[in-house]
């Protein structure tokens, strides 16, 4: 921190770094979505194996789908939120636009890694596979590599501003890709029995008030993570940029 | 109307110019179309094919031989761009980047067709298959150079991206392999429809090429983001 | 002069209205991988003058040319070349300038004369076959159309980028150190060539090393170091020991 005050001072105010930067931003807002994630999650694990009743077919494995289904939905949503900020960043080029989409990334790309591991030992019992070529799952595991491709293609080129529009136009195109991807393999399997997933037919209210409340806890986790790995994109840029005024 | 002739005029330019390009040094093609045969070969060991299963298998085998190739040719015509002095040669004049844009895909699209198409017979032969009559062939041709399209668009606005990596080989396929599976799949679909024709299938040639407009615009628009410093 | 029929002409006949600026830069800002290279830099060439543009390695000369012809894009500031705004009007400012740099911008595999006719249709040049030929005779390249580039040696490489800058007729050329790679022959042609372009009414902004050449080559003297402008003066009035020791001055005891 002294180098970083000492060297601001040096190239008169031409450093964007400094202590100012560097200080955490928005230190409230964490800790409320910090506090707020952790009770969520608290009363969230509480209903998944506690209050809920176990489904008579599908018995304890069920307990899986009360995870499954929102890091699901946090995986998919940051993708949208990735893309929408690198449509935004196209037409605005504002770093701070590019952070935050790859902390989407990032942060999505955690959870659609555990939605697919989740999936899979769910499958196993209740299909008999760990695997199964149905268009939902093909195309999450599409979103997957997409995911994969941006981040390596971010790790390869650098903090630069080129890096930074490439990675926008791929969650452009990704995300007009996924429900084409989506569609495409509907119709590929059409003619093909697909295994219904368990979710059919009314749930018992005890069971969507358990699948809510997990929503909303996944959720605030993953904008809780967004912020800290927004902040950790931000430090590592300004990292980046202070070893720069060193040498 | 004279800026569109301008346009296209300006897209011919930078299409002869890479075709020319290409003819003085033939390794690309060669290699490409080498590497097509070579994989429909090997198709043919490691599922020891039988008259009965042939036609279910030929469709995928020629299209894991065409999408390998074309990834293969596709870092081609941008790399030779970015070899010596970038893009910076043709982005100093003031060319529409959308012209660039869509001579590097014709000339990538004329690259991997021509590959195909000739391979299109070398496949028939080897599986075996019915595909002398004229209308099978017209729309295996047609289903070919529609997939190349689909293939090519998203290849040629992604081998930009990856040219400018270290990891160009590496980078290319694992971003470009995701976004085409709607096109595989409508392309094997329909390649499997003409040779064994049956019912209740999805239009998969309407699809392939709607895809193909989706993909193209959207590229066609994205590419100067991509080049512009 | 006389080997210049319209065909040859170096400028296009409707030079831009002399109250226009050449190159009217404001607060120019750009950074490389966060490190700035341009910091508020503001630069004005008026029409058909010729300016010099002097700096140590590194202190921003490329940067600034590679922004004035529209390879990159300014980080902040505007840039006008010929009236045209930088932001709006990229593809007429693309137009309208003539750039020489290091890199010769020719396609190796292509012949000579291939190569002027591509960036003929590129910039719509008519009659470019003609107009091609003019001007390679003038770099004194005719007699090696047909060979390609690859196959040159680094000055004759260097001559044809001359022919590929003046093709298309621009009111405005950009050199970054023109000299290089050059022998003396080229130096002589070139310095002929820019004497011959100005004196048509053309405006030229070259960087270099040669304090003489910046002199001898100019209406005005430009340093700039850590990427603004740090001095500039007419060289009607000025010596070239004048020059030098403010050069000095700037860049400490460096070698010039």
């Amino acid at each position: 921190m002294a180098l970083a005050k000492q060297i601001s001072q040096t190239t008169d105010g031409h450093v964007v770094g400094g202590q100012r930067l560097a200080r955490r931003r928005w230190p409230l807002v964490s800790v409320i979505l910090g506090v707020l994630t952790a009770l969520t999650m608290s009363l969230s694990i509480w209903l998944i194996f506690v209050y809920t009743p176990i489904d008579a077919l599908q018995g304890e494995t069920q307990r899986i789908l009360y995870f499954h289904v929102p890091t699901a939905w946090a995986g998919m949503l940051s993708f949208v939120i990735m893309a929408g900020l690198g449509i935004i960043y196209l037409f605005k080029p504002d770093e701070r636009l590019d952070w935050l989409a790859r902390a989407s990334a990032e942060v999505g790309v955690v959870f659609l890694t555990i939605t697919l591991i989740l999936g899979a030992t769910w499958g196993k019992p209740i299909w008999g596979a760990w695997w199964v070529w149905d268009a939902r799952l093909t195309a999450t595991l599409i979103l997957w590599f997409m995911y994969v491709g941006y981040l390596m293609l971010r790790s390869y080129m650098g903090r630069t501003v080129e890096s930074a529009r490439g990675g926008a136009v791929i969650g452009i195109i990704g995300a007009i890709d996924v429900p084409i991807i989506y569609l495409s393999v509907n119709w590929w399997r059409g003619q093909h029995p697909v295994t219904q997933i368990g979710t059919q037919g009314a749930l018992p209210p005890q069971a969507v008030l358990t699948i809510m409340v997990a929503l909303v806890a996944f959720t605030l986790l993953y904008a809780f993570m967004m912020v800290q790995a927004y902040q950790l994109q931000r430090l590592q840029t300004l990292a980046q940029r202070l070893r720069i005024q060193v040498e | 109307m004279r800026m569109t002739r301008v346009f296209c005029l300006q897209i011919w330019a930078i299409l002869w110019k890479d075709i020319r390009y290409e003819l003085r040094s033939k390794q690309t093609w060669l290699g490409m179309g080498m590497f097509a045969l070579l994989v429909l070969v090997i198709f043919n060991f490691t599922f020891d094919l039988h008259p009965d299963t042939v036609a279910a298998i030929a469709p995928g085998a020629l299209w894991v031989a065409f999408i390998f190739a074309s990834l293969l040719g596709l870092g081609r015509t941008v790399a030779a761009e970015r070899e010596q002095t970038s893009l910076d040669r043709l982005l100093l004049t003031p060319v529409d980047r959308k012209a660039i844009y869509l001579a590097k895909l014709l000339g990538n699209l004329l690259f991997i067709g021509v590959v195909e198409i000739v391979a299109l017979p070398v496949f028939a032969i080897l599986f075996n298959l019915p595909i002398w009559q004229g209308s099978t062939l017209l729309t295996l041709i047609l289903i070919v150079i529609l997939g190349a399209l689909g293939i090519a668009s998203v290849g040629t606005l992604f081998s930009v991206l990856a040219a400018a990596t270290q990891a160009r080989e590496l980078l290319l396929p694992i971003l470009v392999f995701p976004l085409v599976v709607p096109v595989v799949i409508s392309a094997v679909r329909a390649t499997s429809v003409v040779l064994v024709p049956s019912v209740n299938e999805p239009p998969w040639l309407s699809l392939l090429l709607a895809f193909d407009v989706i993909f193209l615009s959207a590229s066609t628009l994205l590419f100067q983001y991509v080049i512009e410093d | 002069m006389s080997k210049l029929a319209d065909q040859g002409s170096l400028l296009p006949a409707n030079t831009e209205s002399a109250d226009v600026q050449a190159i009217e830069v404001h607060n120019l800002k750009k950074s490389y991988a966060f490190k700035p290279v341009l910091r508020n830099l503001s630069l004005t060439l008026p029409h058909g003058q010729r300016m010099a543009l002097l700096g140590a390695n590194g202190t921003g000369k490329t940067t600034l040319l590679r922004i004035l012809v529209g390879l990159s894009k300014a980080g902040s500031g505007t840039v006008a070349i010929n009236g045209w705004d930088s932001r709006y009007a990229l593809q007429e400012i693309r137009q309208s300038i003539g750039f020489v740099a290091h890199q010769p911008y020719l396609y190796e595999e292509l012949t000579v004369l291939e190569n002027l006719l591509f960036f003929g249709q590129l910039y719509a040049v008519p009659r470019a076959r003609e107009r091609a030929m003019v001007l390679l005779e003038r770099v004194g390249m005719a007699r090696r159309v047909n060979e390609r580039v690859r196959a040159l040696s680094r000055g004759q490489v260097q001559r044809v980028a001359w022919a590929r800058a003046l093709l298309h007729q621009p009111s405005l050329l950009l050199l970054d150190e023109p000299e290089t790679g050059l022998d003396q022959d080229g130096s002589v042609l070139i310095d002929t060539l820019l004497a011959e372009y100005a004196a048509h009414g053309g405006s030229i902004l070259f960087t270099t090393h040669q304090l003489e050449r910046a002199l001898a080559l100019s209406d005005q003297v430009v340093i700039i170091n850590g990427g603004k402008v740090v001095y500039q003066h007419e060289t009607v009035d000025l010596t070239l020991t004048d020059l030098r020791q403010t050069y000095q001055g700037i860049y400490g005891g460096k070698q010039v």
